[in-house]
């Protein structure tokens, strides 16, 4: 009606950002939590999630690749979900997370298999959550002696003690199956979700609880410039906690960062500005502090429990996987550790960017359209 | 002359409480208009759907020429509203709350405006001190300040003068007073007789509704008061007997003195006759704006019922 001021989103702005910094606890607290966060939960909780998804690459056509296919089919741990065509397209799969195995039967393996010379079916694990992995590893290791054993009769049955074939694992990712690789990357969605969502909740309702809304409503100030003055000052909150996070995870946790950075960077700032605006429209519905601080409670809860950071994403049940999918730091998380410890570029992670985008901007439009003008 | 505040019919309800019902205020520019009535009238509540910040159930209207309704926002530009309780910034300092004034109505000379707020204020020296730790009456001061920073064409007070002390009520009052000669248009709620009396013109609301408007000598004698004072030794403690006579509406101690008020001047008079003997000594005055206004009380109060 009366357009967009940058100076009312500047005078927003730079009061919200004094009176943060004469908060002294709050801001000790932005500081502390991600710190205190991070040495608490440097280990994690192991689970044994089943039915993940493989892909198979068979290079031959022979009754042993049947065999061996069909054991892995009859395993629980494993689901076929695609079969490839080429050692590259395989890689491909496990590169964009669509496989957390991949699996080679190559093409001597019935030559080697009949010549006793040690045949071979080649196993890539995504190890970037060891604890997704670690049970289905385990359950490779008795394939050999199992798959195959009606197939070797007579002449082929193998010298008592000694398998037929071995499996050869190849952890991708996180070679060593260190979860505080998988566990420091997903903190910094927790964190940014727990700090942020709540700071910009509390800081309209104690607009409101205050009687300060009475006086800052009595102004011109339009509501999308409340909403920027409010939320600038808290990027840069975000942005300081995530680089504590990273160089904490580098230099303590030694976790490796092999690249993604433009999407990494993409990925933080939709998360921190949906967070925030997520903030913001919870306090257009919280009528006090309290109520405010309850519903982010509310939607932590679900973020640390079923976005894959606890538990590994593909271990939980179907029901608990598609309200994963709607929680904003599933796609986040998925962001930051494909970036960090696979190096995935923006184009293997453009659906997880366009979720967390999708998300900031559905957030928004809700805060603006639920945003009261009035003290009605 | 055009009027600064010209609406029709206001109502505002919460829930199943009519709160203001059927308002109908006029007030012309540069004019400084008190808004009275008992607390929980809905003086506030009238200021606040005013500028915008509540809307009305029904009724329409303008303020400064622009919409109520649909111009809230042009409103507010040209509008200092100065709530009843305080509702700045408590955490920033005093020059830091001016400063936020000043960028929210995009305002020049930023730093001069509000150097020139702080002189007058007399608050240089303790710019740099948080509004909240300053005294109730130096809040209110601030308060003022920050409402009119942006020199606006309408004033809107809700009780500004509670608490503050006499002097600083007096600087205040003239301050007001040199405002509305340059043309603002001044609407002030308040609860005290002087502050009234001070004022160009009165409205006084009570459950809702405006039932007196004018000057305060026409307020006083559209009421159609008859008021006596008693004087003498130990009148003051026969108010209880007296306002318990028929023909008397009210019988209030003043000191050492006694305000008998009536609106049926035969029945006033054959009330008091018993009374009107050594030592006590009677004589008709001109019912002061208090007598009217707790008169009008208590029968709106009635009429509520
Ligand atoms: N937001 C609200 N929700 C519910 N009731 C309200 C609300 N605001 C005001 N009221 C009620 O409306 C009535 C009028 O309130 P208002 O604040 O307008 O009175 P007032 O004349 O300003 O009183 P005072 O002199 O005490 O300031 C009161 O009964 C109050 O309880
Ligand atoms: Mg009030």
């Amino acid at each position: 009606m009366t357009g967009f001021s940058l100076t009312r989103v500047a005078a927003v702005m730079i009061k919200e950002f004094k009176q943060l910094t004469r908060d002294r606890l709050t801001y000790a607290m932005m500081l502390a939590v991600p710190v205190v966060q991070l040495l608490l939960f440097g280990y994690a909780i192991n689970s044994e999630p089943r039915h993940l998804p493989t892909a198979l690459l068979v290079q031959e056509d022979s009754v042993f690749a049947r065999s061996i296919v069909a054991a892995l089919k009859n395993s629980a741990y494993f689901d076929l979900v695609a079969q490839a065509r080429s050692p590259a397209e395989l890689d491909e799969m496990v590169r964009r997370g669509e496989v957390q195995f991949a699996i080679t039967v190559p093409g001597d393996f019935t030559r080697r298999l009949v010549r006793g010379e040690r045949a071979q079916v080649l196993v890539e694990a995504d190890a970037a959550d060891p604890s997704a992995t670690g049970p289905a590893v385990a359950a490779l290791a008795a394939l050999p002696s199992q798959a195959l054993a009606r197939d070797l009769k007579g002449a082929l049955a193998p010298a008592v003690g000694k398998a037929p074939f071995e499996v050869v694992v190849h952890r991708r990712y996180n070679p060593e199956a260190i979860t505080a690789y998988n566990i420091v990357p997903g903190l910094l969605g927790i964190i940014l979700s727990m700090t942020l969502v709540m700071m910009t909740a509390l800081s309209v309702t104690r607009e409101a609880e205050r009687g300060t809304m009475e006086s800052l409503l009595a102004t011109p100030v339009e509501p999308i410039e409340v909403m920027a003055g409010k939320l600038a000052p808290y990027v840069a909150v975000g942005l300081v906690q995530t680089a504590i996070i990273l160089l904490l995870a580098r230099f303590l946790f030694d976790v490796p960062m092999v690249g993604g950075w433009l999407g990494l960077s993409l990925g933080v700032a939709l998360f921190i500005v949906g967070s925030l605006a997520l903030g913001f429209l919870m306090s257009t519905v919280a009528r006090t502090q309290l109520q405010a601080m309850q519903m982010s409670m509310f939607y932590i809860l679900p973020s640390i429990l079923l976005s894959g950071f606890m538990f590994p994403f593909r271990g939980m049940p179907a029901w608990a996987q598609a309200i994963g999918e709607i929680v904003p730091v599933t796609h986040f998380l998925r962001v930051v550790r494909g970036a960090l410890l696979k190096g995935q570029g923006t184009s293997d992670m453009w659906r997880e960017l366009a979720a967390l985008l999708a998300f900031a901007c559905v957030v928004t439009a809700l805060a603006m359209a639920r945003y009261r003008r009035t003290l009605d | 002359m055009t009027l600064a505040i010209d609406v029709r019919g206001l109502s505002k309800s919460f829930g199943d409480k009519h709160v203001v019902q059927d308002v109908n205020l006029k007030v012309e520019e540069g004019r400084i208009c008190g808004f009275l009535g008992p607390n929980g009238s809905g003086k506030t509540t009238t200021l606040r759907m005013l500028c915008g910040l509540l809307t009305p159930d029904s009724g329409q209207g303008t303020a400064l020429g622009l919409d109520i309704i649909g111009q809230a926002n042009l409103i507010k530009r040209r509008t200092g509203y100065m709530t009843q309780r305080f509702s700045l910034y408590e955490d920033l300092t005093i020059e830091e709350n001016l400063q936020f004034s000043a960028r929210v109505h995009e305002l020049d000379r930023r730093k001069e405006r509000v150097d020139k707020a702080l002189e007058r204020l007399g608050l240089l020296e303790r710019r740099r001190q948080l509004a909240g730790s300053l005294s109730g009456g130096w809040k209110q001061r601030l308060a003022l300040a920050a409402a009119t920073l942006h020199e606006p064409r309408l004033l809107l007070l809700d009780e500004p003068t509670a608490g503050v002390d006499p002097k600083a009520r007096r600087t205040f009052w003239d301050e007001i007073h040199a405002l509305s000669a340059e043309g603002l248009t001044v609407l002030v709620s308040t609860h005290y007789m002087d502050e009234a009396e001070r004022c160009h013109e009165i409205a006084y609301i009570s459950y809702g509704r405006l039932i007196a408007r004018g000057t305060a000598d026409e307020v006083i004698a559209a009421a159609g008061l008859v008021t006596f004072n008693g004087e003498g030794a130990g009148i003051d403690r026969l108010a209880g007997e007296i306002a318990a006579l028929p023909g008397v509406d009210m019988a209030a101690p003043f000191g050492q003195s006694l305000h008998v008020s009536g609106t049926d001047r035969a029945a006033l008079e054959a009330a008091l006759a018993p009374y009107r003997r050594a030592p006590f000594r009677w004589e008709e005055v001109q019912p002061s704006l208090e007598d009217v206004f707790i008169r009008l009380m208590e029968t709106s109060q009635d009429n509520f019922r």
